[in-house]
């Protein structure tokens, strides 16, 4: 690690609360160590902006090592920013150079309304989830661990799939804002394992249908939300989707 | 204070099973009458939720952030241990539950402990038929991994994310509860106070964090799993919002906080490396299956480790602890880092760190193997330091983790208040005075899948309510307590940022009472707080408003809580005259510089009581009774 530091122009998205005008405002951010997160520099900011009397960048963050999902803007167009499978709290100012300008927005998508600045409402994704991304098992019902064999193929894939932290990043990628990635991954997850069969076909009519009652649009193939995904998940999961759904909606009880 | 903890009488083995027996049940129709408030949606309070849910209870969750699948408990990395004792090495309920005992250092209830081994077999047979990916062999079953303070691989795991897996198990299940109509969720809600009535736990006041509303809600029963305090020493693992508010909130209105001070410091974090710095991350204590740790012979080798031979390399842990070596307990290896460091033989820009080196297991088992166990982990260490750990030793150095101290439970994990449960990392229960490695994620989810729905039927069937509205004067006056406090915070207007006190108060907790303790020191640290916390109160500028999203305000009334709470556990440290696991006293300390336990007159639980503002706390102590296993000292050598 080196300690050098960097001046930076940031151009961030204010926006008082949900229903008010939000706008780009601009801030010099000098003398940010490179070693830095990309969050750790937005509490330097917004630590400076206390001190001047003025209320600090709202932002939403919580575990800092890339698992909660709870961080996530949009950072010279990119969410996450511009390093790949990487979330933003895991970004590192040693990868932005000396008098480069920043601009930080929410992500931008009918689904996820600002509540403030670039804190958004990502409340759809738990709809989703409610809407079949469980196994149906109550406390105390299970059978012994060992006596249903998972091939160790599919149980790779489906530990693959279920590394997905919710972040929505893949919705603000998309010029869809389209869920597939995310609501494919819940749903490949299941469908590899023999305890998410008996429900695998219900399960995938009703997380796409809600999917889809919520505003978010339809893949079209651009591939973005691979692209940006801090966990790497793979489109092959909507691939995966499609059949699960198709197998469902043509052959299954369930339609 | 009344301190009964409710042990059932009788053989270890059959105690779980008799308590549940003698309780009393609620039947299904009456189900239905009682609601139950859970605060926190971590391994505990999900799978509390959705069990209790499951049961037909009306069930309402609270958890401040924007969705209950983002509680810390998804950060934990390595595993969750449970006595299956698939590998055939020789172990049993027995061996995890006398494995935690002593890695607790003999500071625990023996009738607790044997309860989370017993119903550890069971947590693993429920994730995997909610469908989580745990790691397999080629045969399709499950695999197993050692963890510090075991000789047996006991250890379940899902790559480096078996917290994020169990908790979307425990999350997959509560939307599905969420989704019948049985839990109604309330998310982006801070709890700030528990509402009592006729001496019972009958509700609590939220601040709704996106509003600025203070909400009140009613129940039958409370349940707070709102986890630990780490970030009472500002840098620690734990998440930024990680909080004791809620417990100290309930603490505050009764309920007895027991052994603040033993907190455990895990000896593989990413060292500290500037002032800007927010969190330490964690390198899973897992990484010790195959890393050896280690730091020159030589004090003050400033020399790149490749250059450094073998021979005159130091790999101190397998020399002091032969038999269980690189995965000796998180106490004595957090400590002996901190010697090998006081002795300048640390490493790196600081000097406060030690290597963790693969190269030995990546000659042995090939860099795709290691990459296989621990990816995630090596590509976050070199996303945060910038170094490529399968070619540079990992640096590595103690940092504080967890909270065995919490909130005291009897054995059906009600607090000294009727009607307040507390759960998982937030309850004193099951670590004594240190947790092993993969014991959380066993005790969140015992607590929450299998402890909670057996025993709180005994205590809803077994008492008188009174009706309770959200009017009644308990509420009124909670709340105005509460709308006071947020108002005086942002009146005072002053120079510090809320941040800057929270550094303060970590630099001294963490100087003052880390790793190694003394009197002298303990007591400079209570002068020192106190006045941070005096200028705390002058001298905090919190910009913004009440009405509306906040986060100065929300962390201001945090951190007010962390300075009043911190000298709570600087009394305990200073009362605890022994040292014993994670809490080292330097005055008790054998010739080789291990802990010095006091079995004679220490062997209890520390009760603290509220006594009022600005007054000590009481001091209350519930024996520790030891009938079935015999203490001993700790030894890994």
């Amino acid at each position: 690690m080196s300690s050098k530091s960097i001046n930076l122009t940031l151009k961030v998205w204010r926006q008082p609360g949900s229903k008010a005008a939000g706008r780009l405002e601009t801030y010099q951010a000098d003398n940010i160590p490179t070693d830095a997160s990309f969050l750790e520099m937005l509490d330097i900011v917004n630590q400076r902006l206390t001190l001047a009397g003025k209320e600090p960048i709202a932002f939403d963050h919580d575990c800092r090592e890339g698992i909660c999902g709870m961080c996530g803007t949009v950072v010279n167009g990119r969410p996450h920013g511009p390093e790949r499978e990487t979330t933003l709290c895991q970004l590192h100012m040693r990868h932005f150079k000396d008098g480069d300008t920043v601009v930080i927005e929410p992500y931008r998508a009918r689904a996820f309304p600002v509540i403030k600045d670039l804190v958004m409402d990502r409340s759809a994704l738990d709809q989703i989830i409610m809407a079949g991304g469980f196994i149906s098992v109550n406390t105390g019902q299970a059978a012994e661990a060992n006596s249903l064999p998972v091939p160790k193929d599919k149980a790779d894939l489906a530990m693959d799939a279920a590394a997905c932290i919710g972040c929505g990043a893949c919705i603000a990628a998309c010029p869809n804002a389209s869920a597939m990635l995310f609501t494919s991954a819940k749903i490949s997850q299941f469908a590899l394992l023999p305890q998410g069969r008996p429900e695998a076909a219900k399960r995938a009519l009703a997380m796409v249908a809600c999917m889809d009652g919520l505003g978010f649009g339809n893949c079209t193939n651009h591939k973005e939300c691979e692209m940006e995904c801090p966990k790497g998940i793979s489109i092959s999961n909507i691939a995966r989707l499609n059949r699960e759904f198709i197998k469902a909606a043509l052959v299954s009880q369930e339609k | 204070m009344q301190l009964d903890a409710k042990i059932p009488a009788g053989p270890l083995e059959t105690k779980w099973e008799k308590n549940c027996f003698d309780l009393k049940l609620v039947n299904p129709a009456n189900k239905r009458k009682f609601e139950i408030i859970v605060v926190g949606t971590g391994l505990a309070g999900g799978s509390a939720s959705a069990s209790l849910a499951e049961l037909g209870y009306n069930v309402k969750t609270f958890c401040i952030q924007d969705s209950p699948r983002r509680a810390h408990s998804i950060a934990a990395q390595g595993g969750i241990n449970a006595a299956k004792n698939y590998p055939n090495d020789g172990d049993s309920v027995w061996r995890l539950f006398y494995d935690t005992i002593k890695g607790g250092d003999f500071r625990s209830r023996e009738a607790n402990v044997y309860r989370l081994a017993q119903v550890s077999n069971l947590i693993i047979d429920h994730c995997v038929a909610q469908g989580i990916p745990f790691a397999r062999e080629y045969g399709g079953l499950l695999g197993n991994r050692s963890f510090g303070g075991a000789q047996v691989s006991r250890t379940f795991y899902a790559r480096g994310q078996t917290g994020q897996q169990l908790l979307l198990g425990a999350y997959s299940s509560l939307m599905r509860q969420v989704a019948r109509g049985q839990v109604t969720m309330f998310p982006r809600r801070e709890m700030l106070d528990l509402v009592l009535v006729d001496g019972q736990a009958r509700g609590i006041v939220v601040r709704n964090l996106i509003t600025g509303e203070i909400e009140r809600h009613t129940a039958h029963a409370v349940v707070l799993a709102t986890g630990g305090y780490a970030n009472v020493f500002y840098l620690s693992t734990n998440g930024m919002g990680c909080n004791v508010t809620a417990a100290f909130r309930a603490y505050k209105k009764g309920a007895g906080f027991a052994n603040p001070c033993f907190t455990q410091i895990h000896p593989t974090c990413i060292p500290v490396h500037g002032d800007y710095q927010s969190k330490l991350t964690l390198m899973s204590e897992s990484l010790r299956n195959d890393g050896r740790v280690w730091v020159p012979k030589q004090t003050g080798d400033t020399r790149r480790p490749e250059e450094i031979p073998e021979d005159e390399r130091d790999y101190y842990l397998e020399r002091i602890y032969p038999s269980f070596g690189n995965l000796a307990p998180r106490d004595i290896s957090s400590r002996a880092a901190k010697r090998m460091c006081d002795e300048g033989k640390g490493v790196g820009p600081t000097g406060r760190a030690v290597y963790l080196d693969f190269a030995e297991a990546i000659q042995r088992l090939g860099q795709p193997e290691i990459a296989a166990r621990y990816g995630n982990l090596f590509q976050m260490y070199e996303k945060i330091v910038a170094e490529n750990p399968y070619k540079t030793p990992m640096m590595i150095y103690p940092a504080s983790h967890y909270a065995m101290g919490g909130l005291w439970v009897d054995y059906n994990l009600m607090s000294t208040i009727p009607g307040l449960f507390v759960l998982g990392e937030a309850n004193f229960s099951d670590h004594g005075a240190n947790r092993l490695g993969a014991s959380a994620l066993m005790q969140g989810l015992a607590d929450g899948y299998f402890v909670i729905p057996n025993t709180i039927n005994g205590y809803l069937a077994g008492s008188r309510f009174a009706e309770v509205t959200d009017r009644h004067p308990a509420f009124k006056e909670s709340v105005a307590e509460v709308v006071a406090k947020v108002k005086r915070l942002l009146s005072i207007k002053g120079k510090r940022t809320v941040q800057d006190f929270h550094r303060d108060l970590g630099n001294i907790m963490w100087e003052y009472c880390g790793m190694g303790r003394t009197d002298e020191r303990l007591t400079k640290a209570r002068k020192l707080v106190a006045d941070v916390k005096a200028e705390f109160w002058e001298n905090v500028t919190v910009p913004g408003s009440r009405a509306d999203l906040n986060q100065s305000l929300e962390n201001a009334g945090r951190v007010a809580d962390f300075l009043e709470f911190a000298d709570i556990l600087l009394l305990d440290a200073l009362a605890r005259r022994e040292s014993c696991g994670c809490h080292f006293n330097e005055a008790f300390q054998t010739a080789d510089h291990e802990a010095l336990r006091d079995d004679v007159n220490m062997s209890h639980v520390a009760v603290w009581e509220y006594a009022g503002e600005d007054k000590e706390p009481i001091f209350n102590k519930e024996p520790l009774v030891y009938e079935f296993v015999k203490l001993a000292t700790r030894s890994y050598k």
